[in-house]
């Protein structure tokens, strides 16, 4: 497990085979909320080893299809598969997750980081040499004894990124990690997740920015109104957009297919 | 009014005098109040936790007696408590009647519900914020428990304040379970009662500023905790 | 760690509240007597009470209640010895198998005490029911402890005797406090009402304001006490030797000078009569 932390050289060269296997997917993936179909018959699929993009307009489904994904919402129609089979606890384990806003404990960094190691398991000896080696890939070494919830905004996110990668997940969902920080900031996470995946990890991210998806994604996969509409490797969706959905918000124009109400 | 501050002033003067009863009297106050706080919060945190973060059947009728219990008139957990521990009551043969355990237990009564049914409220409140990281870090439900009460620790600690000035200011439990009985189970409650209805407004008068000044000193050490909580965002 | 905190604190609580129950259980050299408030109040038991636990020992703890209360606590078996002032009642109290037997301890009297203006005009006049008779025709305020105490029950007899239900008027002019004496004193000297009080109560208490006594002297208003142990037969837990003890002591020489020898202001406020 300690493998996962160490130094790894950096930025990564993806060179994942076209056809590595399937770890995530769903097939006619449904979700109902308040009387009204978010997702909608959605089929997607995550490949090993890769960093897929998930991009689309604001209310499409984007945030949704990750919780569901992570399990952290039950489909109220169809299911999510784990390499083939049912999700279940184990395939749970294996992932990870950052929110848009990162969550924290009430509690000093370190603490945050020994909560998160401690429910995965992790004995007391082993977590703190670890804790600080991920600590100081993230430059907050010394911040370990501050309460979390001062740090500021940035720094909150990357030691988000940091529980979620202590955790050596097989999986890591990113929920627009990077939507509310400063350039700098926002370099400091997308170096986490540049070295999270040459360690490996699977990187499932919702983005908004197309240099940024160029930047870190190898497949993407567009999403409007509750439905994946165009699915490809990153360059080709962004530079020749075939659905008219994906050409539209990429033009920066509100796209309303005939017969859907506006997106919300 | 001049017949009020004369009472002030005598009130404070016999303050200044302090004897030994009267130390023992706030001695045992404190110990009786602080004790039932105490196992109120053994009780009512964690149950009030499991109630505020988990959709368990029958939530909201516990929630619902919880509510109602914490308005519970003194004097009827007194006289329950009474008829429980009396010589012809159930648990006569413990012989705890006039005793401070029969004090305590009053007021642990008293004050449980309010500490369950604040907690739930926190708890509550904090588990909306924590709920989906808990879920993708996969945290189990003991560990759940314990980090919520953990981290909403400053709050309950209000929490345990609130159950702590309903049990020292209440008379009418620990009158009817305790007796009222010199160095023993005299607290500064029925004192008051006591030298009230002696007719000697004086030494009334200073125990209630006594008992006064207690609550303020145990209020402004909880909202001095609270505020460098405050400071680390802790609350 | 938060597991470690919760348990030292469950632990502490354990202890903490453990700690009482030795303590109440090992410490078995008392007795409970239930009284009523006139003997606590006025302060005779602070002054007889550490001669008799001086000379034997054994600590009393009293209960001090309205006579009423007391009386049905003791039917309970809280408590070792009665000593209250309703003789109708505690004769009642031993006939139903509760105590032992009834004794007569002190006597004193009461008093209707009233406000200087003296709105029914009944200040000087020696018969009580007299007094209250005129009281109603005012609908002067009179305040009634309404509590069914020995002083409760003494008064309803009068009012009985003066034919007038005075209950019935209760909420207008006659006004039923439902506490103790000096509570009924504090409330009753606030609202300028009629009050009956038995004399040691009034002269410990504290708070007369210009309130004097009005009527006294009426042999109606002879108040007696008694004692009594409680029955152990009925009552096993009754801690029967210690309680009778006491009540020797109370019905002894020493007791009684004792009682005699207690005076507020100068003035005696009980007389010993026990049967020598």
């Amino acid at each position: 497990m300690c493998e996962a932390l160490r130094d790894t050289p950096m930025p990564p060269t993806p060179v994942a085979a076209p056809a590595s296997p399937v770890l995530v997917s769903a097939a006619g993936l449904c979700f109902d909320a308040g009387g009204k179909r978010l997702i909608d018959d959605l089929d997607i699929r995550i490949r090993e080893g890769r960093c897929s993009v998930i991009m689309g307009a604001n209310g499409a489904g984007k945030s949704l299809l990750l919780r569901l994904m992570h399990g952290l919402l039950t489909p109220s129609a169809g299911e999510i598969r784990w390499r083939g089979r049912p999700m279940d606890r184990a395939a749970r384990r294996a992932q990870a997750m950052v929110f848009q806003r990162p969550v924290m404990l009430r509690r000093s960094v370190l603490a945050n980081l020994r909560f998160a190691l401690s429910v995965r398991g992790l004995r007391a000896g082993d977590r703190d040499s670890r804790i600080f080696e991920a600590l100081r890939r993230a430059r907050l070494e010394d911040m370990a004894h501050r309460p979390a919830r001062v740090l500021s905004g940035g720094e909150q996110q990357r030691l988000a990124v940091v529980r979620a990668l202590a955790c050596d997940p097989e999986l890591l969902f990113l929920d627009e990690p990077t939507a509310s920080l400063d350039p700098s900031s926002a370099q400091a996470v997308e170096d986490l997740i540049a070295h999270a995946r040459a360690r490996g990890v699977t990187v499932v991210m919702i983005t908004h920015d197309p240099a940024q998806a160029r930047r870190l994604g190898e497949d993407l996969h567009f999403v409007h109104s509750g439905q994946v509409v165009e699915s490809g490797p990153v360059q080709a969706v962004l530079d020749h957009p075939r659905s008219e959905a994906a050409q539209a918000w990429l033009d920066g124009r509100l796209f309303v297919a005939p017969g859907q109400s506006t997106p919300t | 009014m001049g017949d009020f501050w004369g009472t002030m002033a005598e009130a404070i003067s016999l303050i200044l005098q302090w004897d030994t009863d009267l130390i023992g009297i706030i001695a045992l106050s404190l110990r009786v109040t602080l004790t039932a706080v105490a196992i109120a919060c053994v009780i009512g945190l964690p149950l009030g936790a499991v109630v505020g973060a988990f959709r368990i059947p029958g939530r909201t009728l516990v929630t619902v007696v919880l509510n109602a219990l914490m308005g519970l008139p003194p004097v009827v957990v007194g006289l329950i408590v009474y008829l429980m521990l009396s010589a012809s009551g159930p648990l006569g043969p413990l012989q705890l009647l006039y005793t401070p355990t029969a004090m305590i237990i009053a007021q642990t009564i008293l004050v449980t519900p309010i500490v369950a049914a604040l907690t739930k409220q926190v708890v509550e409140d904090l588990h909306g914020e924590y709920a989906e990281q808990f879920a993708s870090l996969g945290v189990g439900r003991i560990d759940r428990v314990l980090a919520l009460l953990w981290d909403a620790r400053y709050s309950l600690l209000t929490v345990a304040l609130a159950g702590f000035g309903r049990a020292v200011a209440e008379v009418g439990a620990v009158l009817i379970v305790g007796g009222n009985i010199n160095h023993v189970t005299r607290v500064m409650t029925t004192t008051i009662a006591l030298e009230t209805s002696k007719g000697n407004l004086q030494l009334a008068l200073a125990l209630g500023i006594v008992l006064l000044v207690l609550a303020f000193c145990v209020n402004a050490a909880v909202m001095a905790v609270r505020a460098s909580a405050v400071r680390a965002a802790y609350v | 760690m938060i597991r470690h905190i919760f348990m030292s604190l469950a632990a502490a609580v354990v202890v903490a509240g453990g700690a009482w129950v030795p303590a109440a259980a090992a410490d078995d050299g008392f007795i409970v007597v239930q009284s009523t408030t006139s003997t606590e109040n006025s302060g005779l038991f602070g002054r007889i009470l550490p001669i008799f636990e001086e000379k034997s020992g054994i600590d009393v703890r009293v209960v001090a209640v309205g006579t009423g209360q007391a009386i049905k606590n003791a039917a309970r078996g809280d408590g070792d010895v009665l000593f209250v002032h309703a003789k109708p009642a505690e004769e009642r109290f031993v006939e139903n198998g509760h105590g032992v037997a009834r004794h007569d301890v002190m006597y004193n009297d009461f008093v209707i005490v009233g406000p200087p203006g003296d709105p029914a005009g009944v200040k000087g006049m020696e018969d009580a029911v007299a007094a209250l008779t005129r009281i109603a025709e005012a609908e002067a305020s009179f305040a009634s402890r309404g509590d069914d105490s020995g002083t409760n029950k003494a008064e309803m007899r009068l009012w009985n005797q003066a034919g007038i239900d005075a209950r019935a008027e209760s909420g207008s002019w006659y006004r039923e406090t439902g506490s103790g004496m000096g509570a009924t004193l504090n409330t009753g000297t606030a609202m300028g009402a009629y009050i009956m009080t038995d004399r040691a109560t009034w002269i410990a208490f504290g708070n007369k304001g210009d309130y004097e006594i009005m009527v006294e002297g009426d042999p109606k208003l002879f108040n007696q006490y008694g004692i009594i142990l409680v029955n152990p037969e009925k009552h096993p837990n009754v801690k029967a030797e210690m309680g009778q003890q006491f009540v020797d002591w109370i019905l002894s020489e020493e007791g009684q000078a004792a009682i005699a020898a207690y005076e507020v202001d100068g003035q005696q406020l009980f007389f010993p009569n026990a049967e020598g």
